[in-house]
């Protein structure tokens, strides 16, 4: 195999990986974001310039190892921070997991739509795409970019025509309200190409690596949903 | 051969000979859909197991040990039959004449006997001391025999749990074959095995062997007696499912009330047991609800019973294990599987009865499995936490399809092989003792091959490779040894003549060695091989501590570094052992598995160059150390993958515990994403697996308030434990391992 001459910045690995995507998946946390979500789980994902450097030739030798646990539905998922922002890296990985016959799944936010991002959706088999608010003010205020930039992303998957996941993490009193799942389907129900939504609820298990790093975490002050709230929201989803 | 009772039938190899596979190969209905056909609990399963609870309550309060018959000697017939409620069981027959009330059974050792009535408040009465003043016991002959170093291997744990003072254990009858020919063919045959026998050149072998014989025939007339005093006559083939069940119970009753041994597993039961359901469903005796009842009654029975054993065995065991183990599933190697109805039925009664420990049920995996027996496992891995997984796959070629699991993870041909067990050792305390050339600085005890002491500036991996070498050669040289003294003497003077009743005459033994801290050793080598390790030694000169610099690969996380010197590591003590000859030349045999000892050998051992402290505990089995698992739950079950079942014929177990969030969002996605674990590590072709679905803040809640979780079950290393039995040290232990958690 001719080295690609490529190498990326990961944060981490999960070898088990069964929320990000269909069945068991080997999930990749890349280093790097260009947004600022208030709940992020993965504080130490942000600055690009960290993490441990790997060639997509080292991270596919460590995938192969977990192939047999993958069965039909798993694979690969590359989350992060925001993948996108190392398209370039994903793409050789992904071209080498299908080589491989492994599932690809991207974990993003959406926010980047530049030439290697869209050569890297050639690449993808499924997308798990954010879309963290209803409206553009929340947008902009807890995550740092517009309503209309993962839209845009969406509308291009449309096109290709890949999978999607929707996915949004409800937290109290921000987009708790049955209002903001009811404009959520509203949204999204025009893409053909999305065959899932997932509400994910506002956890504050990471508020430990804030404390870790000596940061704030500035969601601290929101509380988790209650969990008959939660389902709730739920059926509303599902109706 | 023909038999009314074998009518519907089909007839095979197994009418002119004891072949109980045959009879299984030939009639058996396989099942490949989803366990919604199964029932509930009927309402007098209810109340009989109402009873039970209450019982098991009462001997909660009482300590732990309900009643002890201090007068009479366990056997087959030394007790009036017991029931528990008469009139509404359907399966019969306890130990003694009551429920929970423990025999005294002293042909291990009448010291070990003593002790434990004492510790309970009890005396062992002056007619059993009296008649065992004359009788050498299984303990007195050993004890006769051991050698001087022997004794000092023993004294200062670097062999330990070894079966000196009580029964081996770890042999399984085929006690099916009660059932499907009744006593007087077995009886028969064994006859016509002696005069064959008569007819040879008599040595040591053959005269041990027809006496042997003598015994079993003898043995075999008491269990019919003992059906009798029940009000059965077993003499001849059950003719219908409630017969057969009760037929196999007798035959495993009398085998644990002649014996104490320390694991007295089952076999595999349930897919026999089915043929005989399927037949009376068909002749309209039964239905699924009373074919669920007779299982569960039968599961009744082998809940109540205990032996007696002295509480520190208890300590170290998290309350009285009896390893009652039913391996269930697996494939056949025709290609049908081996799951039947009844396989859906045996693990239903966690549902019907609630979750236990005991039975021991151990589901014998294959990639090949139907889907609704496996998404029918995961279900019960979730809700229940009491089952264990084993790889058919792996362990069928070399046993075939009629094998079963003694203990935890033994693996034997029903009445065809059977093991003489012999605990294990330490071998990080013989890194240890090797480092001290030949100093145990736990229990200063200078033992072995007396050499220097490497107190180095740092540790140099070459020189320490050549040095624990000479360790395990000696070692294992020793070990063979004792464990020779002990069965010899086991033979001798506890001779298991039920269970071997229900063997071939001629069987094949294996006997198993076993090893505890293989991953403190892993990583400790890691250490010296990959950062600094400077020993540290006190006044005497002997080294006590280690400073370890710097960072180095930990076994646990799919790095071949570290994993492939557990691997060489078990693969040198193996061809170690192989070296010694055997006692009736067993076949050596390893396994990696500490069940719940990990703690107390963690507290025998000194500190380790892993950064292990001074007394803290190991990792269970061929666990990884806790929390230094640092990719997840996968790779760390890749690296326990790793460890070569040729190596370790005797079973390599893990335990793996992981949060339900972990496992997925809806209990559908769990269930499936279980089964795509354990296809995914079995194709690797590990051997073993513990599942535990649950939060450590349950088990912080169990170890705070143990009554609000009274039949709180987890799996340990190899079998399943009420929570609340572990000791305190014990408790913590488990709450401190890894949980593969969602973040």
């Amino acid at each position: 195999m001719c080295s690609s001459n490529i190498s990326g910045r990961i944060n981490s690995i999960q070898s088990l990986g069964t929320l990000d995507g269909p069945g068991i998946r080997f999930v990749v946390f890349m280093q790097g974001c260009n947004l600022r979500c208030g709940y992020c789980h993965n504080p130490d994902t942000w600055n690009l310039q960290e993490g441990s450097v790997t060639t997509p030739e080292e991270l596919i030798d460590k995938v192969i190892r977990f192939k047999s646990y993958f069965g039909k539905d798993g694979g690969v998922t590359v989350s992060g921070g925001e993948p996108l922002l190392q398209a370039k890296f994903v793409t050789e990985f992904f071209k080498l997991c299908h080589k491989e016959g492994i599932n690809t799944c991207l974990d993003t936010s959406g926010s980047i739509l530049n030439s290697d991002a869209k050569e890297l959706l050639n690449h993808t088999d499924r997308v798990l795409l954010d879309i963290k608010f209803t409206n553009d003010n929340d947008y902009k205020t807890y995550t740092g970019c517009s309503l209309n930039t993962p839209l845009l992303f969406l509308e291009e998957l449309n096109c290709l025509n890949i999978p999607v996941t929707i996915r949004q993490v409800i937290v109290p009193t921000l987009n708790d309200s049955n209002e903001n799942i009811l404009k959520l389907k509203d949204i999204v129900k025009k893409y053909n190409c999305i065959d899932k939504i997932e509400l994910l609820p506002f956890k504050k298990i990471c508020k430990v690596k804030y404390d870790s790093l000596g940061m704030d975490f500035p969601f601290d002050k929101y509380e988790t949903p209650d969990s008959d709230c939660f389902s709730n929201l739920n059926k509303i989803l599902n109706i | 051969m023909e038999h009314k009772n074998w009518t519907g039938f089909k007839g095979g190899k197994w009418q002119d000979e004891i072949n109980v596979r045959d009879f299984i190969q030939t009639n058996y209905k396989e099942y490949k859909g989803d366990h919604t056909f199964l029932s509930e609990a009927t309402p007098r399963t209810k109340d009989l197991m109402k009873k039970v609870q209450n019982l098991f309550t009462l001997e909660r309060q009482y300590g732990g040990v309900l009643d002890i018959d201090t007068t009479t000697v366990s056997s087959l017939n030394s007790y009036a039959p017991g029931y528990i409620d008469k009139a509404n069981e359907l399966i019969v027959g306890l130990q003694t004449n009551r429920p929970l009330k423990r025999g005294v059974n002293p042909f291990g050792g009448i010291r070990m006997a003593r002790q434990a009535c004492e510790a309970y408040g009890y005396k062992l009465s002056d007619k059993i001391e009296d008649e065992f003043q004359y009788r050498t016991t299984h303990n007195d002959g050993v004890f006769r025999a051991y050698t001087d170093e022997m004794r000092l291997a023993r004294k200062c744990h670097v062999i330990t749990g070894l079966p000196d003072a009580y029964g081996r254990g770890r042999i399984i009858g085929d006690y099916r074959r009660v059932a499907l020919y009744g006593i007087d063919k077995l009886i028969e045959e064994k006859k016509k095995d002696k005069a064959k026998l008569a007819k040879s050149n008599f040595n040591t072998e053959q005269v041990r062997l027809d006496e042997e014989l003598f015994q079993q025939i003898n043995f075999l007339g008491f269990l019919k007696q003992m059906a009798s005093m029940y009000g059965f006559d077993i003499s001849q083939p059950a003719q219908n499912t409630k017969e057969a069940i009760q037929w196999t119970y007798f035959a495993y009753l009398a085998a644990i009330k002649e014996q104490n041994g320390a694991a007295m597993s089952l076999g595999r039961v349930a897919t026999f047991f089915d043929i005989y359901i399927e037949r009376d469903i068909k002749n309209g005796i039964l239905t699924e609800e009373t074919a669920q009842e007779l299982i569960d009654d039968f599961v009744i029975k082998l809940r109540l019973a205990r032996h007696l054993r002295t509480p520190e065995y208890n300590e170290l065991f998290g309350g009285d294990p009896m390893w009652i183990t039913e391996a269930v599933g697996g494939m056949g190697e025709d290609g049908r599987t081996l799951v039947t109805k009844s396989s859906f039925r045996i693990l239903n009664t966690l549902y019907t009865l609630g979750s236990s420990p005991e039975p021991n049920l151990t589901v014998l995996w294959s990639t090949s499995l139907p889907d609704g027996f496996k998404k029918y496992c995961a279900k019960v891995s979730c809700d229940t936490d009491s089952i264990q997984y084993e790889n058919d796959d792996l362990m069928r070629p070399i046993y075939g399809d009629d094998y079963a699991i003694a203990c935890c993870v033994s693996a034997m041909k029903v009445g065809k092989q059977m093991q003489f067990f012999g605990a294990r050792c330490n071998l990080a305390k013989l890194l240890l003792i090797a480092l001290n050339g030949g100093y145990d600085a736990t229990s200063n005890i200078h033992i072995g091959p007396q050499m220097p002491v490497m107190n180095e500036d740092k540790l140099d991996y070459e020189s320490i490779m050549e040095r624990f070498k000479i360790y395990i050669e000696w070692l294992a040289n020793l070990y063979v040894n004792t464990m020779n003294v002990i069965h010899y003497m086991h033979d001798k003077y506890a001779y298991e003549k039920t269970q071997m009743a229900l063997h071939d005459t001629y069987v094949d033994r294996f006997m198993a060695f076993g090893i505890a801290g293989l991953s403190v050793v892993a990583d400790s080598l890691s250490a010296i091989k990959f950062a600094d390790v400077k020993p540290i030694a006190n006044e005497e000169g002997f080294i006590v501590d280690f400073e370890t610099i710097g960072n180095f690969p930990k076994y646990g996380n799919d790095d071949d570094r570290v994993d492939l010197i557990a691997k060489d590591m078990t693969h040198l003590m193996i061809t170690e052992l192989r070296k010694t000859p055997t006692y009736r030349d067993a076949i050596h045999t390893l396994s990696v598995l500490t069940i719940t000892s990990n703690v107390m050998y963690g507290k025998n051992t000194g500190a380790t160059p892993d950064g292990r402290k001074n007394a803290e505990p190991f990792a269970p089995g061929a666990n990884p150390m806790h929390n230094r698992e640092e990719n997840g739950a996968l790779a760390s079950l890749n690296s326990v993958a790793k460890i070569s079942y040729d190596d370790c014929r005797d079973g390599i177990s893990n335990t793996f515990s992981i949060t339900p969030e972990a496992l997925g969002r809806s209990e559908d996605d769990r269930h499936s994403n279980l089964v795509g674990i354990l296809d995914g590590y079995f194709t690797k072709m590990a051997h073993h697996i513990n599942v535990n679905v649950l939060n450590r803040e349950t088990l912080m809640k169990a170890y705070e308030d143990p009554d609000a979780y009274p039949n709180l079950t987890i799996r340990v290393s190899g079998y399943a434990v009420n929570f609340n039995k572990l000791s305190k040290e014990q408790q913590k232990e488990v709450i401190s391992r890894t949980f593969h958690e969602a973040m």
